[in-house]
């Protein structure tokens, strides 16, 4: 099984988010993110999907998704020619004998510190999976509270944009 | 494809504008008639409820049959309906009926079928006929009602996500929650439901967006920027596969039922008869290519021909139009036509290469691509490349002859239901309209009448819906008043939808129904005859030993003329009898013998090579001499049938 990354262009209509994570489901996929917002246009949302599956599968699930009817476009990114990030929000114990250690392997990564209490540091993270998992690796032993991610969002490189001429 | 004006290619919606003024010119031809009212122009908004909204959009994109039941939610669409001369609403006993009559209606006319029902349980009623027809790519129009804005979430009475439950079964929904969205909404669903991949459409009404006041305008502006379904197809994809046409030396088409939504048997008829090419025409695709055609080599499948079946299964080239590669079809799909090269030519890109693997993927409105074909096939031949199809027509023509489709009476002299499906298609003929239900009948009513005409068959192939024919059959007959619409029926199936019989009488449809009882469920007995050591259980429905119900009995109770065959020689009368009547719908209760079965047979989960002619008897097996002459292998009769006991 290979990651797949699908951009999903879709209109911003109720019920659009169950429609397409329902084709998946549906159809015996497993999604291992998605995150969904408005785009340069308030009347479509683009979808980043990353999914484990073949190919073959992944051009069945493609063609159903271009079948929804409030699915505009559908585009793969290849991880080599687009920019891929996900964001990371992970709370670890700091108390006063490892702060520093921990604020020192924040600096490392270049994450940031975005909230403090006497036994904790809440810490922001950008960048790829590899990345965030590296950056995991070394906070894990301070002990992590809560984590959240917010799922991939990506875009292709270059000057070429998937929205343009796609919604009329 | 913003505007309701480009829906052109639906052929089914209509265009008011054009509607309104031969209304018009026809009312001041008359001198003494009322002076018409002015037409406001088309587009003007004009002040009306929203259910007066829906009921004018509705007449404006042409209906002119609604099947449904009011209820709590839909009532306020009920009152302007009321009026209506346009639209004219059947009132059902069950909404299952209502859907099914919806297809019935859509498939015998190519046109939207519409039903309505009320919130709750009157939609989820609908979820069967959605289902089914969204397996059978059905042009169908639901319009349930909902409870009111305000209490949506709230569990409230009669209240249920008809949208969440039948997002996967249908084509699109909707949920209005505006009232001003109303004919944009119907527009739009009646365009998805007729155009591309035809299939049903629901539409979800809140009761107080039916009551609040908007304006009503026509034709809406349609905004679907994700629905461009793709019709004419690619020329280079075409040319290749007229190229492989005129290379191949075993060539067969491979037709579904996306031939018969494309209207296009016309061109269908002259590219086989351009090329010389074999026909096999599926169970959604029969009377899509003429049985009285010599071109015709049967129904694919399952309970196939042998014809068919061997054809397609020694074919060098398969030439598949509108067809999706069903399990049903193929078989074992790693065996399923192993030396054949795949031209796979269907409006719907996500059918390619989905099962079977396609080499040439041609999308696009099969009409389009036969014309195209046609051309470019003539364009080969041309060229002098014209292929020589003569031992591939001995070789199909050997089995047609060795393995025809026949039948054996029972031993116990009982009537062989073969045989009434038979005597019915032989005396009602080709013009007539036939539905079935699901089982042995359906097989037999497939195998066992001639179809000549498209959309003369109606049958729930995809999902396979016990009770499918009295609804189906009551929506064709309103659809063709003046015409002969005979339900092929079996007894487990009659009792699952029989109340239709009572709207048949009360609003003018005298279908016949042919319920071919042999007292149980009969496909389900076969296969515990076959597969299942012959323990029959929970299959005896008791209408032979109790003759419980009475269905002659029954159907005079719901209005219709009721009669019973029970040998040979009266079958002949009575279809007749039946024949002659037209004031009223009629059920003739063929008492048949219980042991019959469905042959040929492509066992569960086995491959098309093991297709059996009868018990036992495998024409394909080891034989693989094929098209250097008449069938060499021969009969090899041997393993007993239960060894192809499978997954189902």
């Amino acid at each position: 099984m290979s990651m797949h990354t699908l951009s999903v262009l879709v209109e911003n209509v109720p019920g659009v988010l169950a429609r397409v994570s329902g084709l998946f489901s549906r159809r015996g996929f497993n999604i291992e993110s998605l995150a969904v917002g408005p785009t340069e246009n308030p009347e479509v949302s683009r979808m980043t999907i990353v999914v484990a599956v073949e190919e073959q599968p992944l051009e069945q699930v493609t063609k159903q998704l271009n079948k929804l009817v409030n699915v505009i476009k559908i585009v793969e990114l290849d991880p080599d020619s687009s920019v891929q990030r996900d964001l990371l929000l992970v709370k670890v114990r700091a108390d006063a004998t490892v702060r520093s250690q921990v604020l020192e392997t924040v600096e490392m990564f270049r994450a940031k510190v975005v909230d403090v209490s006497p036994e904790a540091v809440t810490v922001e993270a950008t960048g790829t999976h590899d990345k965030l998992n590296a950056l995991m690796r070394m906070l894990e032993p301070y002990g992590v509270r809560e984590l959240v991610k917010s799922g991939m969002v990506a875009l292709g490189r270059g000057a070429r944009s998937i929205t343009a001429n796609s919604t009329r | 494809m913003t505007s309701a004006t480009s829906r052109s290619e639906s052929g089914s919606a209509g265009d008011t504008g054009a509607t309104d003024a031969s209304e018009a010119s026809r009312k001041s031809s008359q001198p003494n008639g009322p002076r018409p009212k002015p037409t406001p122009p088309a587009g003007t908004p004009v002040r009306v409820t929203g259910a007066q909204s829906l009921v004018r959009a509705l007449e404006a994109v042409g209906s002119e049959v609604v099947f449904g039941i009011p209820g709590g939610t839909i009532l306020p669409a009920y009152d302007p309906l009321l009026d209506s001369t346009k639209v004219r609403h059947v009132l059902v006993r069950h909404e299952q009926a209502a859907g099914h009559a919806a297809t019935g209606y859509a498939q015998a006319t190519g046109k939207v079928g519409v039903c309505m029902a009320t919130s709750g349980p009157g939609a989820t009623n609908l979820v069967t006929p959605l289902a089914d027809a969204n397996m059978d790519s059905v042009p169908l129009v639901a319009i349930t009602g909902q409870q009111t804005r305000a209490l949506i979430g709230t569990d409230a009475f009669q209240e249920a996500d008809i949208c969440g439950i039948t997002m996967p079964i249908t084509k699109h929904n909707f949920l209005v929650t505006d009232p001003a969205d109303i004919p944009r909404v119907i527009a739009e669903a009646f365009h998805l439901a007729a155009t591309g991949r035809p299939g049903p459409v629901l539409v979800d009404i809140p009761k107080d967006v039916l009551q609040e006041t908007t304006s009503f305008a026509w034709p809406p502006e349609m905004t679907l920027p994700g629905y461009r379904p793709t019709l004419r197809p690619h020329g280079k994809q075409v040319r290749e596969a007229a190229r492989l046409i005129s290379q191949s030396r075993r060539p067969v088409l491979y037709v579904g039922g996306g031939v018969l939504k494309a209207e296009a048997s016309e061109e269908l008829a002259e590219l086989a008869e351009l090329t010389g090419i074999p026909v096999a025409t599926t169970l959604m695709a029969r009377g899509a290519f003429p049985d009285s055609h010599d071109h015709h080599v049967g129904m694919p499948g399952m309970h196939g021909s042998v014809s068919a079946v061997a054809a397609m299964q020694r074919a060098d080239l398969l030439l598949a139009l509108g067809a999706r590669f069903d399990d049903r079809v193929t078989g074992r799909l790693d065996s399923f036509a192993p030396e054949a090269t795949v031209v796979h030519a269907d409006i719907d890109p996500a059918e390619i290469s989905k099962n079977r693997k396609a080499d040439v993927p041609i999308v696009g409105d099969c009409k389009e691509i036969l014309r195209e074909l046609i051309e470019a096939v003539k364009f080969e031949h041309d060229r002098g490349d014209r292929p020589d199809l003569t031992a591939w027509w001995t070789q199909i023509n050997s089995w047609r002859d060795t393995f025809p489709a026949g039948y054996e009476w029972p031993d116990d002299g009982a009537l062989a239901p073969q045989y009434v499906i038979e005597r019915i298609g032989a005396l009602v003929g080709p013009d007539a309209y036939y539905a079935a239900g699901v089982g042995q009948h359906q097989m037999w009513a497939a195998q066992f009448i001639k179809y000549d005409n498209p959309r003369s068959w109606i049958n729930s192939g995809g999902l396979g819906t016990m009770g499918f024919a009295v609804p189906a059959a009551m929506g064709a007959q309103f659809a063709h008043p003046g015409a002969q619409v005979w339900a092929i029926d079996g007894d487990g199936c009659f009792q699952m939808t029989n109340q239709e019989l009572a709207t048949c009488a009360l609003e003018g449809a005298p279908i016949k129904v042919a319920v071919i009882n042999n007292g149980n469920l009969g496909m389900v007995r076969q296969w515990q005859n076959l597969f299942y050591a012959e323990r029959y259980s929970n299959t005896d429905l008791g209408t032979h030993k109790h003759r419980i119900p009475d269905f002659a009995l029954l159907a005079e109770s719901l209005g219709c003329a009721g009669l019973r065959c029970e040998t040979a020689d009266e079958v002949d009368d009575v279809i007749k009898q039946a024949m002659a009547i037209d004031d009223r719908p009629v059920v003739i209760d063929f008492v048949v013998g219980k042991d019959a079965q469905v042959w040929p047979m492509v066992g569960p989960g086995a491959s098309n090579d093991e297709v059996m002619a009868a018990r036992g008897i495998r024409p394909l097996f080891d034989d693989d001499d094929v098209a250097d002459g008449p069938a060499s292998g021969g009969v090899v009769a041997d393993r007993a049938v239960t060894d192809v006991r499978g997954e189902q």
